[in-house]
This record gives C-alpha cells, structure tokens and sequence, in this order.
C-alpha cells in the first residue's frame, strides 16, 4: 500500500484530539480522502500544511489592526472604506482571497450586523474561520429577522430609533463591521485600541470593549 | 463607493425600485427564500461577478450577472419591524431583479 | 415555491444563539485545510461544494455538525468529479480502523 499519513498531527493544536476510532463516520472519512488525494497527487503535503498555517494565521487580530487605525486616523478610515483591500494592503495585511471586501461604518444612528443564511460566508483573511455561533442554524434564521433580539442574547440594546441594517451575504462580497469607538478611550494607543475590539464587535453583534480585557 | 467597486453601468442604478422575481426552479440559487418577490431599491451596484448558478454544476460562470446591494425595509419583508427604520440587505444578482413602480 | 434544507433565513422556531466555541479537532482541521487546499489547485468550487450540501438529504444536513457536512459533500463532489470512488474511501478506511484498534 502507499505511504499512510494519518499519524501526523496538526500543529497547534496539541491536547485536544479524539480516539481516531471514536470518531464519527464522516470525521474518520476525512482522513482516508486526505490520503487518497496525496496519493494520487491531487494535493501535497505542502498544499494542506500551506492551508492549515494560512488559516492559523488568520484572527480577528487582522480585523482589530484596521479598526483601531480607522479610530485613530481619519485618512485611513476614508481609504478603508473607499478601498478595503488597499487598505489591507497598507498594514500588511492579505486580503487577496476575498474576491469583493466591503466595511460597513456604523454610527450613533446606524448599526450594521452581518449573516450568511444560505451557509456561512464570513471574511475569514481578516477575522479568521467563523465561530460556532455564526455558522450555526439558529443564528441563520434569526438574524435577519429578529436582529435586535439577538444582539441583546449578546448584550447590545439599542434604543428604536437606531437604523438596524442587516447584511445577508449571499454573494461574493465579504463584509467587515467598523464599529463605533469606544467613548472614554481618548487617550488609548493603538494598540490598547486594538484589544478592545471584538470579533463580534467586527461581526456587529455587539459592541466593542471599553476598557482592555483582564489577563 | 469604493474603488475596487466602481460599477460598469448594469440594468439598474441606486435607488431605483426593484422586485425580486419568485422564480422556482432547480438548481443552485443565492436568492433566499425570504426575500423573493419582495420590493426593494438598489443601494450599491457591485459589477459584475460570476454566475454562481453556472459555477455549481462544474460551469464557466458566463456570462458574468451585474450583482447588487439591494435594500429592504424590514416592515416590507416580514410585516413587523421593531425599529421604524430597521432594514434587510441582500446581495442579489440582476437576472433576478425587476423594476417596481 | 420550493425552499431549499440549506435556505433558512426567518424560519420560525429557532431558539437562543448558543455562543460556546469548541476548540476544533484535527479532523475539522484537516477537513478546513482539504477543502481550501483543493480549492486553491482549482479542483473544485465553492459553489459546488455549496450545492452538494443542498443535494443532500435534508435530515443529514439538520444534523452533521458544520465539518462534517464539508466532508459529506467534498466526498459527493469528489466522486461526481471521478477523483475518488466510494470504494477507494472505503477501503482507505478499514486499512486506518485496523490500525486505529476498532473491531
């Protein structure tokens, strides 16, 4: 038989695997079409481990560095907004696999909240693989028509006079939240700007932090 | 408008009313259910993107379909809306956009 | 009009966001890395994999966890596109549970 790889493990992910033969019918199949398509040479080793450390890469880290910039520099946030991936760009950051990248500003009148109901788009170069929450049935169907109720499930009430404007993405279009700084946070650096915004703040269920989070 | 987005002229331009059609048939669609012959307007014109329909089944994605943000008041979707100004806002190809009145 | 398993913005009865994250396995791992993988060598498209999920049975799509119906439909799409066969998969399979210590 060819070589067997299903003995290698998944870097940084150390502590948190299964019995392989406790897995469940489809999760054990993942393994034996891995080594399938390396044996035929459909893909390298390279090209999974190349996906895994892209992927590893990725958090809402990336979505915080553009958001606090946005906070800080007005120039910046116009080219956010104008030009989302040039401005990826600008700090560093690979945005080339989003096919459209749109940010979404709220303001004390506006609040924007994203959701993918027909499956799970999310703009994973800038926030990372989407939580739980987002991709689950649950949230698909309430979002878009219940959305003030789930933002106060997260602990966001907004009086009746705030615009809600929920996003489907339903397209090729990925869509970043650019939350409302924090009010209290004048004097913040950049990078204590930068731990206060959420991932869920960027996704638009909630608000950002005010205050860092304790360590 | 952002410059990565700025349109080629589609069918449609902002603001201008459109239905979604309520087309039933196989196959791959992006159009939810929910909002299928609802009325809305344009908000962004997106240009033109590959035809998801086409891209499902091993095609070219050709022609390529001018995409659109389309704007909706909640009240108009789902005949309630806690806040008066809440809105639904949906990525929506043209070949499934009509005028309204 | 037809609704599709897949197609469920504003169905009634969906109860509270359960906001828990599990740290993901080494299966939903590599079924990420598989899927991104082969769709980066051009293998196969998103939208594929996107209407395989909407092929399948709609009870199996209620109740596979999110990776595994990535690893349900890439399988579909893989066979489709006569990369693999069911029987190779199967296989592969019972040459790792011999291995993995299951009967």
């Amino acid at each position: 038989m060819g070589t067997t790889h299903d003995s290698s493990e998944i870097p940084g992910n150390h502590g948190h695997d299964h019995p392989r033969h406790e897995l469940s019918y489809y999760a054990k199949r993942i393994y034996a079409i891995r080594d399938l398509l390396l044996e035929k040479g459909v893909l390298s080793e390279k090209d999974i481990q190349c996906q895994i450390d892209y992927q590893e890469a990725r958090s809402p880290a990336n979505g915080a560095k553009l958001v606090a910039r946005a906070w800080l520099d007005p120039d910046f946030k116009a080219r956010l907004i104008d030009d989302p991936k040039k401005a990826c760009v600008e700090i560093g950051i690979d945005a080339t696999s989003i096919n459209e990248f749109v940010v979404l500003e709220n303001t004390e009148k506006v609040r924007h909240v994203v959701v993918c109901t027909l499956c799970s788009c999310y703009p994973r170069p800038i926030l990372g693989r989407p939580p739980d929450w987002y991709k689950s049935l649950n949230y698909r169907q309430r979002a878009v028509n219940d959305p003030r109720g789930v933002m106060r499930e997260f602990g966001l009430t907004l009086p009746d006079d705030v615009e809600v404007r929920v996003h489907d993405s339903t397209a090729d279009i990925r869509y970043l939240v650019l939350p409302l700084r924090p009010a209290g946070t004048e004097k913040f650096t950049e990078g204590e700007l930068e731990k206060l915004v959420t991932r869920d703040s960027m996704i638009g269920v909630m608000d950002p932090l005010s205050a860092p989070p304790p360590i | 408008m952002g410059r990565a987005l700025r349109q080629k002229a589609g069918k449609f331009k902002p603001g201008d009313a459109v239905r979604v059609r309520s087309d039933d048939r196989p196959g791959h669609i992006r159009t939810p259910f929910y909002i299928r012959g609802k009325t809305g307007w344009i908000e962004r014109v997106y240009g033109e993107f590959l035809n998801p329909e086409s891209l499902a089944f091993g095609g070219d994605g050709l022609p390529k379909r001018t995409l659109y943000l389309v704007a909706f008041n909640q009240i108009d979707v789902w005949g309630k809306s806690p806040g008066a100004k809440d809105k639904v806002l949906v990525d929506i190809y043209e070949h499934w956009l009509d005028p309204a009145a | 009009m037809a609704r599709g398993h897949h197609d469920i913005g504003g169905l009634p009865g969906a109860g509270p966001i359960d906001q828990t994250e599990h740290h993901l396995s080494d299966w939903e791992i590599l079924a990420d890395a598989v899927n991104q993988a082969l769709g980066a060598r051009g293998v196969k498209r998103t939208d594929e994999m996107r209407r395989a999920r909407e092929q399948m049975d709609s009870e199996t799509y209620r109740n596979l966890s999110y990776y595994e119906r990535w690893i349900a439909s890439l399988e579909a799409i893989l066979i489709e596109k006569k990369i693999l066969t069911r029987e190779e998969i199967d296989r592969k399979l019972a040459q790792f549970e011999t291995k993995w210590g299951e009967p």
